[in-house]
């Protein structure tokens, strides 16, 4: 069993901290996700856990244990490098079996445990050459099998698919994916590519300035994100957000663009400045969405630029000057300062604070909903 | 001009510069072979007539005529104070260049260019003032003494080589050393010591050559069979009226051959040292 515990973890660089006061329980098995913009903390978080940087504060435990002082090589843990860290000295079964003899295994069992880590990762074939002599691929999988062979009791990733490109990165996804099932095991990987934490995350951690914003499973965080930042962080593309006001049971947007107040915000205080969000999907030309149902406000807006993507086309249109994304399902052709009429699904809108930018949640109005 | 005609002045500019190098070394090579008379002559005999081994049978006190010099105990000498100050320089300067390559320390750079600026100093300016300073302590005349100022002037050249090797080696693959159950000495000479290697045996080559060669502080500080050097015994052969250049050049090449053998044995680590091949990712 290994949970992995960090309570109240401060790290400081000198004067200046970094990492304020992190808290994270994860649980046994789990795959969690830690993301954010570059220079948040996600990799100091990491190699905190991983016991190569010390923390300034707090509490680190792996399986009920505490590793606070432990070094790396205590914590049963294993790492995959964001440029891999391969042996380039040593060839690929080498790379693979190295832990294993620095235990001191048999050699058997150090070429049987190698073996079986280039089955299951296809690299078989490469098992003598050195990494200089393989792609950027195989490498990857090099420094994956590295990380099997020891059956740790926590993976951890930095930013492990950040120098392949785009198909590989896919690819490699899904791979990461189906080894986390075959070798169940804890994972924490660090990425700040929101569409890796999406598809690999059992819980997304999103970090901002060294705290966590929200945590959550992928859906949470993307249907309920806490505040501004993580709607615009999460969703590919990112949720739209315009400012408004509350506005005799409306949310003004502009002079000519209003929108009824969605379900559960009837306590809205007249004037109150807000944030409203929503995301492409649920503003749609009129006649090219998916049939919703549930409250929709008809909108007419001039659209300034169409990208076709072929089953859909993204639109660009504008509301109070500012620009935000549309999606047109089964597309037509339009042209660039036509005016469309769009539906905007009410019930998949999002309100925040204007000042704070911190979600501001439905209320039940009438008890039965 | 034509392609070929470039390649041929090229060829010829390049041979007369090697000729330039080289005609020095050949000639004390063939004038460790060749009699005084011989060697003495005007005008040059540039074709050998009488070559022998005689001039090393005298050095080693087996010929007709002996020349009495202790040859033996100075190649001991020599082979001493090179070897130890080579050893303990690389100990000491692969130590200080993994510390400049991975720690940042206040004072580093200074520190950096103090030790560089060390090597702008000419030896032979230190010669009397160290002679003084171990005249005092008692290490004039002792092998230790030469040690200690040979392994003081290759420090901080092989602190300059390794840190560059050990810049290169990614600090990543230490760490990852230490998560797959090395503690950090193990990690560093299992993965970072081979992977700079190179550059180490090109620090330690150079180191040896220096002591090897040095001659005119170990002429100040030594002066009996107990201490003296190969270079400093040439001088034996000097003698108030004549000088022997028969057997200085015999001895020459006695001191050149070991010198030789050892870069050729570490010839192919020189290079990838020399021209920085370290780490590839
Ligand atoms: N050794 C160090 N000394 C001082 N500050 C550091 C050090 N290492 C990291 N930092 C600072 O700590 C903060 C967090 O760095 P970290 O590497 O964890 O970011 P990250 O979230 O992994 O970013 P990225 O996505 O770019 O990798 C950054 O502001 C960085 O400048
Ligand atoms: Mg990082």
């Amino acid at each position: 069993m290994a949970e992995v515990s960090l309570r109240k973890v401060i790290k400081r660089y000198g004067q200046m901290e970094v990492v304020h006061g992190i808290d994270l329980e994860i649980a046994h098995n789990e795959f969690v996700v830690l993301v954010g913009p570059s220079g948040c903390g996600k990799s100091t978080t990491l190699r905190m856990i991983a016991g190569l940087e010390e923390i300034s504060d707090g509490e680190i435990a792996i399986g009920g244990k505490v590793v606070n002082r432990l070094p790396p090589r205590q914590r049963n843990i294993s790492m995959v490098f964001q440029n891999y860290a391969l042996y380039p000295h040593m060839t690929v079964r080498e790379n693979l079996g190295f832990s294993l003899k620095i235990a001191g295994k048999a050699r058997e069992e150090i070429d049987r445990a190698a073996d079986e880590a280039a089955q299951i990762l296809g690299l078989t074939p490469y098992m003598d050459r050195t990494p200089g002599e393989l792609s950027g691929g195989q490498r990857q999988r090099v420094a994956m099998g590295r990380a099997i062979v020891r059956h740790p009791d926590v993976f951890l990733f930095d930013e492990p698919l950040s120098n392949l490109d785009a198909k590989l990165r896919s690819q490699m996804r899904i791979e990461i994916k189906k080894l986390h099932q075959t070798v169940a095991t804890t994972v924490v990987y660090v990425t700040h590519d929101q569409v890796e934490a999406m598809t690999l995350a059992d819980r997304i951690v999103i970090m901002r300035d060294g705290h966590i914003v929200q945590t959550g499973t992928p859906l949470d965080v993307f249907e309920r994100p806490v505040n501004t930042f993580v709607a615009t962080f999460i969703g590919s593309p990112a949720m739209n957000l315009v400012d408004g006001m509350a506005e005799g049971g409306a949310i003004r947007l502009s002079d000519n663009v209003r929108v009824p107040l969605p379900h559960g915000f009837a306590a809205l205080a007249e004037g109150q400045r807000v944030t409203f969000g929503f995301r492409a999907d649920n503003l749609m030309p009129l006649g090219h969405g998916l049939a919703e149902t549930g409250e929709v406000a008809t909108l007419e807006l001039p659209v300034s630029l169409a990208e076709p993507l072929g089953a859909e086309t993204l639109l660009l249109a504008e509301i109070a000057g500012k620009e935000v994304q549309a999606k047109m399902m089964h597309p037509r052709p339009v042209s660039p300062g036509e005016v469309l009429k769009f539906q905007l699904a009410l019930d998949y809108c999002h309100l925040f604070d204007a000042e704070s930018g911190v979600r501001l949640e439905r209320k039940r109005d009438h008890g039965t909903d | 001009m034509s392609r070929g005609q470039r390649d041929f002045l090229i060829w010829v500019a390049t041979f007369l510069v090697m000729l330039a190098i080289c005609i020095p070394g050949l000639w004390v090579v063939l004038s460790a072979f060749r009699p005084n008379g011989e060697i003495l002559t005007k005008p040059a005999v540039w074709i050998p007539r009488d070559l022998s081994f005689d001039n090393f049978r005298a050095i080693f006190g087996l010929g007709d005529n002996v020349v009495g010099i202790p040859v033996g105990s100075y190649f001991w000498n020599s082979a001493v104070i090179s070897v130890t100050s080579t050893v303990v320089a690389v100990t000491i300067g692969m130590s200080g260049g993994y510390a400049f390559a991975r720690y940042r320390f206040p004072g580093k750079s200074s520190a950096f260019l103090w030790l560089m600026l060390s090597r702008t100093v000419p030896g032979i300016a230190l010669s009397l003032p160290l002679f003084i300073l171990w005249s005092w302590t008692g290490l004039i005349d002792t092998k230790l003494g030469v040690i200690i100022v040979y392994t003081a002037i290759n420090v901080p050249f092989t602190i300059w080589l390794t840190e560059g090797f050990f810049r290169q080696v990614p600090r990543d693959l230490s760490e990852a050393a230490q998560i797959d159950g090395c503690t950090p000495w193990q990690a560093f000479w299992k993965v970072e010591f081979p992977l700079a290697k190179s550059g180490i045996a090109s620090a330690a080559i150079f180191a040896f050559l220096t002591s090897w060669n040095e001659y005119a502080l170990a002429s100040q500080l030594t002066r009996s069979t107990d201490s003296k050097t190969l270079p400093v015994g040439l001088m034996d052969f000097t003698a108030q009226f004549t000088i022997d250049w028969a057997g200085m050049s015999a001895m020459a090449v006695i001191i050149i051959i070991p010198a030789l053998i050892l870069t050729f044995l570490v010839q192919k680590h020189l290079i990838a040292g020399l021209t920085f091949g370290g780490v590839k990712g």
